[in-house]
């Protein structure tokens, strides 16, 4: 079926269409049109599919889940679904043992993002950026983690902390009755743990963002600042860096939303255990698989909504004041 | 690249029209996804001669030993078996939409509370015609399990296992062990297998489940079946003294579990015990899959979960079932009735059996005598019980175990000693999620 149209298709798309079609002649007697009926259709097509597949999976389903967030819903049948009102937040903020340590260790891990791999990333990027020796290599290497999907670093990680036959508990001897260092379990380590292998990706990551904005700083920046006799740290922090501001707001919102849609890392880690709870794992674990708690899967999303617009809204505010003053 | 008929490649599309069909495609299947979940076997409508088949079998031993049963009986019957099976996390994981859709005639499932919950919500039709046949060739407390809460047949049983602790013979001969009957002489044991330089209880419950087990075992040798029954279906309170009486209990115990046991999976904690570093171990008999050297496997022997409460001995074996259901509009309901009732015949099982052989059949007239010495016990010790659990997750509520009891059994093992306000907070959580529906 979808063979034969192929075939078809491009004799109508190389003929080019008859003056005679009634849509050319209205179109010749109106005004000009500038663009023909095979574009308008196009046009129609490119920019009707994303938008209906938008509106179909990003707001219906967001409102959808903010509308389920009043209600209890097992997922059987829509004639189940029963309104109760606030209640699924009120359970939330005060029964649910696992709603504030999720809020907690989100708010950890944007904390622990911005303050180690973040500078990290900048001063990797620093020194990349002065043309050393194998610097392309250099790159690559850092880079690496970035390409590798979240889920497959979880799972080499988990590998590397594995209490038994784990890389670290081997080399320190930790594998022994009595001595157990327990990186997965233990809800005093295990965020921690994680956060090591989240910030080994984030540092590619965050190199790779400044080493683009550092290509984009006026050398004659650099050369005037020498002149005036700064030396490199100076002309760094009073020269190079300011100018790196764009850069630098592009880096926040990426950390913000790394930290707030953090998951399969954790999940494929420990499956979010007592220390590793995240909020996106709670709206899982709720929602899908025969718990199927979707009222209150969707209050859990509902308020990871909430802290992404609360973060996301002043950006965007701020950016296009500034777009507008330009 | 197509060819026309001539042999001639026909001019490519043009970009822009590529696009326009790109995003058409995109449109249908953007259009198509509701259509997805149709699926699953409605393709052979009402052919007499085909029974559809959800499995969620998808290891290679059982699911080769399903096939096994199905060709057999297809040349009993001339029945074919449209089996269609899917990953078995996915599969539990879809099947509350996979119910609603368009399911297959028959699919793999679990008895208990996890039958009863679909049968309730009209998602499985009952059949008490086929186990008018059947009925002879299970013992009462399967047949407890096959049941409604209205009383009806829901469910054919094939197989189940049994949990128990779990230890190597040459072990246990090696340092003059014995196997306890009682409470005081588990923690004994454990007290010596420690000074042996052993773990006395291996132990990981990365998974979140294994603990479970745990639990189940000090909970009916405690306070027996019924509260067990009473306190999985929501009725009785967590916060009861009973229940603080178990925990207190596992906390004596817990000293004895292997180290690190929240980063471990139940595989590796099985290898401690394939290795005899590990005394015992608490699991289903499916830890025999770990054991595979034909050798360790012939070592390998367990005993029933030690008397703690006289009243109650040991009287409830942990005995998860696993079995078949109807859909709720079978559509060939004539080849599905037979169909059962030949999964509910003891020939049925042996085939099943003679492929996997880490677990026992559910019917108590099936032959025993291919029987490894390990299934002879297990089916003794099935057939003996007074009462059978399934395991704490397939006796309640789903949503309650894996979203509040996993993380609170975890806290538990992390911290035995904030017991009070864990049982508080699993109770008032319990209130909630049992309130709704």
């Amino acid at each position: 079926m979808t063979t034969d149209t192929t075939t078809k298709t491009p004799e109508a798309a190389t003929v080019p269409p008859p003056g005679a079609a009634p849509g050319t002649t209205r179109a010749a007697r109106g005004h000009r049109r500038l663009l023909t009926r095979r574009d308008r259709i196009t046009l129609a097509f490119m920019a009707g599919v994303p938008t209906v597949l938008h509106v179909a999976l990003v707001w219906v389903t967001a409102l959808a889940s903010i509308l389920l967030a009043f209600t209890t819903w097992d997922g059987i049948g829509f004639d189940s679904i029963q309104w109760v009102g606030l209640e699924n937040f009120e359970q939330l903020f005060s029964d649910n043992p696992q709603f504030w340590p999720a809020v907690q260790h989100n708010v950890i891990w944007f904390a622990a993002l911005i303050l180690v791999p973040t500078p990290f990333g900048l001063f990797l990027a620093v020194q990349l950026d002065k043309r050393i020796r194998f610097s392309r290599v250099y790159q690559t290497a850092f880079f690496l983690p970035v390409v590798i999907s979240m889920a497959c670093i979880g799972f080499v990680w988990q590998l590397v902390y594995n209490p038994d036959t784990g890389l670290i508990n081997s080399v320190v001897g930790a594998n022994e009755p009595g001595h157990y260092i327990d990186w997965i379990g233990d809800p005093h380590l295990n965020l921690w743990a994680v956060l090591v292998a989240a910030s080994w990706r984030h540092t590619g990551y965050m190199m790779i963002l400044y080493l683009a904005g550092l290509k984009s700083v006026d050398p004659s920046l650099r050369e005037a600042s020498a002149l005036d006799g700064a030396n490199e740290w100076q002309s760094f922090r009073h020269v190079v860096f300011p100018t790196l501001r764009p850069t630098n707001t592009v880096v926040l919102v990426v950390t913000i939303i790394e930290a707030l849609r953090a998951f399969d890392l954790v999940f494929v880690f420990n499956k979010g255990a007592q220390g590793t709870e995240l909020l996106s794992i709670l709206v899982t674990n709720n929602i899908i698989g025969e718990s199927s708690r979707i009222g209150y899967g969707s209050a859990i999303a509902v308020v990871l909504l909430v802290i992404s617009l609360a973060v996301i809204i002043p950006y965007l505010v701020a950016t296009f004041r500034k777009e507008r003053r330009s | 690249m197509r060819l026309s008929p001539s042999g001639l490649s026909l001019p490519g599309p043009s970009r822009r029209s590529l696009l326009s069909g790109a995003g058409g495609a995109a449109l249908l299947a953007g259009a198509g996804i509701p259509l997805l979940s149709a699926c699953g076997g409605s393709g052979s409508a009402a052919d007499p001669k085909t029974v559809t088949l959800g499995s969620n079998a998808s290891d290679a031993v059982p699911k080769k030993a399903f096939a096994e049963i199905y060709a057999t009986f297809r040349k009993r019957s001339g029945i074919t078996v449209d089996v269609n099976t899917k990953d078995h996390n996915t599969f539990q994981e879809q099947i509350n939409s996979y119910l609603q859709g368009t399911p297959d005639d028959v699919f793999n499932w679990f008895a208990g509370y996890r039958m009863q919950f679909f049968a309730a919500k009209k998602l499985a039709t009952p059949i008490d015609d086929v186990w008018a046949k059947i009925e002879g060739n299970f013992p009462e407390a399967m047949k407890k399990l096959s049941k409604g809460e209205d009383g009806k047949y829901y469910f054919v049983p094939l197989y189940t296992y049994p949990w128990a602790l779990f230890y190597r013979r040459s072990v246990f001969q090696q340092h003059g062990y014995e196997v306890p009957t009682t409470w005081d002489e588990l923690v004994a044991l454990c007290k010596r297998m420690k000074k042996d330089g052993l773990v006395p209880i291996a132990f990981g419950d990365k998974d979140a489940w294994p603990a479970m087990g745990t639990f189940d075992q000090i909970n009916f040798r405690l306070n027996g079946y019924d509260f067990h029954v009473e306190l999985m279906g929501g009725k009785a309170s967590w916060t009861d003294a009973k229940v603080k009486s178990v925990f207190d209990h596992w906390s004596e115990l817990l000293p004895y579990h292997q180290d690190g046991a929240m980063g471990r999976t139940w595989q590796d904690a099985a290898q401690t015990l394939v290795a005899k570093k590990a005394g015992m171990y608490l699991l289903g008999s499916f830890v025999g899959q770990q054991f595979t050297d034909k050798a360790d496997l012939d070592d390998l022997d367990f005993f029933a979960f030690p008397e703690i409460n006289p009243a109650h001995g040991q009287d409830t074996v942990e005995a998860p079932t696993d079995g078949f259901m109807v859909s709720k509009a079978p559509k060939n309901h004539a080849g599905v009735v037979k169909l059962l009732e030949y999964l509910g015949t003891p020939e049925a099982e042996a085939v099943y059996l003679k492929a996997d052989s880490s677990v026992v059949a559910a019917s108590s007239k099936a032959d025993t005598s291919s029987y490894t010495a390990l299934q002879k016990k297990a089916y003794t010790m099935i057939s003996g019980a007074k009462s059978l659990t399934q395991f704490m997750d397939r006796d309640s509520r789903p949503d309650f175990t894996s979203t509040v009891m996993q993380p609170a059994l975890q806290k538990f093992i992390q911290n035995p000693k904030g017991v009070d306000g864990l049982l508080s907070s699993i109770e008032r959580q319990k209130k909630t999620i049992f309130a709704s529906s």
